[in-house]
């Protein structure tokens, strides 16, 4: 695949269900929960049942952005001998059986460690479309900057509520693939009303100039996913589908995926 | 050298963050920046604000009981070759430890930019206190995040927390400790940012932490200087404090940085043995890394997971440290030592027996280094060391160490 090809990652995935008069639905699992070969089960069921882009999330020690279901997966995935490499391996394997462009979620401590540019090659070299990185605001990511110009590779970062205009603004212009925006203030785990403040933080990043503003957080309902899609581009769901697979399995995330996805219909 | 490091080194101001060289920053979630820049904002302009300074000043006089005494402790110190040994001693601050001077502050500072609720993070307890005092002294609800392996070795701290009317939430996920309590009020900042401050009690964190929580205690380091230089005619040649995250350090180190005669010591927790797994020696053992909001020293694993840390000492069980501390280490202006558990227990028996003064585990890191500085810089030395913080909430874990109690006594 060329870098031309994956430079357009998650945006031409998102771009495609925007031509088809919706949103993407945008789905998270952890990278072995709740175990390696599971996880890429899991993931590629999403994508069967109606998931645009994929969002792989890390297993790191101090999720500080995640709340009890996500840190109670990542902690088992930990626990049971996760390793980095092992998130590649996972991109690659999804990429091999789905064509769905792939992001890693990562918190910045692992990409440190492993080398920042080592870590967009490989990712790259996995078929990877990017990362979203929830402790790494613009202001401290120059070597990400750099590495993901090289390789192409997309770079989700994080709008919320509270930023102000300026913070705004270098987040889409630093932004690609989509900005993130995160629809309360709070971390993830599902939510009975996704907060007005999305709609508002969407229209702002609109103004700022965003293509593509992705709403993530407390999103669990085909219903939330129709009503975020009325304003923005992508719904993101994690939680509801990472309890879907710990507690019924590949088939029970897949369902779940699927009455999501009714929602971008 | 560069001249860029030779010109800091010729002159060493504490430096306003948010970087220490290479360290510290904001790693945080886009969600708290604003709270941070409005934290940054309202320490910048509060600290050179003469009311917000009298109003601090005022409270350390009359309410903590400041200016803290220098004691100069000679049956100690013939166990150390002979050296003068004068301890600071923060011991005697209203709530039992250094922590009161970075809460009042933070305090102050909450009601300034119109907050009502305060949360914090503590390990052994110390800073969950002052802060629960600060807040029931000043009218806030207080949210208190604690490592539920530290509630039960703190068992003491947690009623008393809860008795100034604090909340007190054992945190169980992770390691179940102090840096697991500090992602736990991490997430109940992102969510409740716009009603309620973070009183972060030690110099690590994003910025403005690292500095802001140094420049609340700095003041044990200006008053010790003074009071060494009215008492023995000079500056000590060696300024000692444990390090944890660091805050009592810094409040210590700061007002030596531009002493260059003055050696300045750092005593981490070296546990059961730094050649062991089981330590918090995060500046002898450890390597860059990014951890709870700063760049900054880290004890991990080769993927970046961060290493569970042990200490006999719950305030120093951390695996991180305060960027200014790492700073300081590569420039060469500090020293960082490791200390053993058993060393510092032995520090702890020996300052009761010598001097009647029981101090708490943490400080007693301090004091075991001292000794060995003291046999180090002969008889003619003079080491001042911080004592941080007292020990009565270590009578749990020195009655068992020491087998202090009667057989059958269950009390403890």
């Amino acid at each position: 695949m060329s870098a031309a090809e994956t430079a357009t990652g998650s945006a031409a995935a998102i771009a495609e269900r925007r031509r088809a008069g919706t949103g993407a639905l945008i789905g998270y699992l952890p990278v072995g929960f709740p175990d390696l070969p599971t996880s890429v089960d899991a993931a590629v069921a999403l994508v069967e049942n109606g998931v645009d882009v994929l969002e792989l999330g890390l297993p790191y020690s101090d999720p500080v952005m995640d709340g009890p279901v996500i840190q109670a997966a990542t902690q088992q995935a930990l626990a049971n001998g996760f390793r980095l490499r092992h998130a590649f391996e996972a991109v690659a394997a999804v990429r091999e059986r789905v064509d769905a462009p792939i992001l890693l979620m990562t918190y910045w401590n692992p990409v440190l460690q492993y080398g920042v540019d080592r870590f967009a090659d490989d990712l790259k070299a996995s078929g990877g479309a990017g990362l979203i990185t929830p402790d790494l605001i613009p202001d401290e990511a120059g070597l990400w900057l750099d590495a993901s110009k090289r390789t192409g590779l997309d770079r989700v970062f994080l709008a919320a509520p509270s930023s102000s205009d300026e913070r705004l603004t270098r987040a889409v212009e630093l932004s690609r693939g989509f900005v993130y925006a995160v629809s309360t203030m709070g971390i993830t785990g599902a939510r009975s009303d996704v907060d007005r403040a999305a709609r508002g933080l969407v229209e702002r990043l609109r103004e700022a100039g965003a293509e593509n503003a992705c709403v993530g957080l407390g999103i669990s309902t085909a219903d939330q996913v129709r009503e975020v899609l009325e304003y923005a581009d992508g719904a993101i769901v994690g939680s509801a589908l990472v309890s879907a697979l710990a507690e019924g399995g590949v088939s029970a995330a897949a369902a779940t995926a699927a009455r999501l996805a009714s929602g971008t219909s | 050298m560069t001249d860029d490091l030779a010109g800091r080194l010729a002159h060493l101001e504490p430096l306003p963050g948010p970087y220490f060289g290479e360290f510290g920053g904001r790693y945080s979630p886009e969600p708290l920046v604003a709270a941070l820049d409005e934290l940054t904002e309202a320490w910048e302009a509060a600290k050179v604000d003469p009311a917000f300074k009298l109003e601090l000043e005022e409270l350390h006089r009359s309410y903590t009981g400041r200016p803290s005494i220098l004691t100069e402790v000679k049956r100690f110190a013939e166990h150390a070759g002979g050296a003068r040994i004068l301890l600071k001693r923060e011991d005697l601050n209203h709530t039992g430890s250094h922590k009161i001077n970075n809460v009042l502050g933070q305090a102050l500072l909450t009601r300034r930019i119109g907050k009502t609720r305060v949360i914090a993070e503590t390990g052994a307890g110390q800073h969950g206190v002052a802060t629960a005092t600060a807040a029931a002294l000043f009218g806030l609800d207080c949210v208190i995040y604690m490592g539920e392996v530290d509630t039960e070795r703190q068992a003491l701290n947690v009623a008393r927390m809860r008795l100034l009317g604090a909340e007190v939430v054992a945190v169980k996920a992770g390691s179940r400790t102090l840096k697991d309590a500090i992602n736990e009020a991490m997430r109940d900042w992102v969510t409740n940012v716009a009603t309620t401050n973070y009183l972060f009690g030690t110099v690590a964190g994003p910025h403005p932490f690292p500095a802001m929580v140094r420049d609340l205690q700095r003041i044990i380091g200006d008053e010790a200087r003074e009071q060494v230089l009215a008492l023995t005619g000079r500056l000590p040649d060696a300024v000692a404090a444990c390090v944890g995250g660091g805050s009592n350090a810094m409040g210590i180190f700061t007002a030596f940085l531009d002493d260059r005669e003055v050696g300045l010591y750092g005593f981490e927790a070296a546990g059961e043995g730094v050649d062991t797994p089981r330590h918090a020696a995060t500046i002898t053992k450890g390597r860059p890394g990014v951890l709870h909001g700063a760049r900054s020293y880290l004890l991990q694993d080769e993927d970046g997971q961060t290493l569970e840390s042990h200490s006999i000492s719950a305030g120093l069980d951390y695996p991180g440290v305060g960027p200014e501390h790492a700073w300081l280490s590569d420039i060469g202006r500090a020293q960082y030592r490791p200390v053993t558990d058993a060393a510092a227990m032995s520090a702890l028996r020996l300052l009761s027996r010598t001097e009647g003064i029981i101090p708490a585990i943490e400080s007693s890191h301090a004091l075991a280094g001292a000794l060995d500085l003291g046999r180090e810089l002969g008889p003619e030395s003079v080491i001042l060391v911080n004592l941080s913080g007292r020990g009565d909430k270590d009578m749990t874990t020195a009655a068992h160490y020491f087998d202090l109690l009667d057989r059958g006594a269950e009390q403890v």
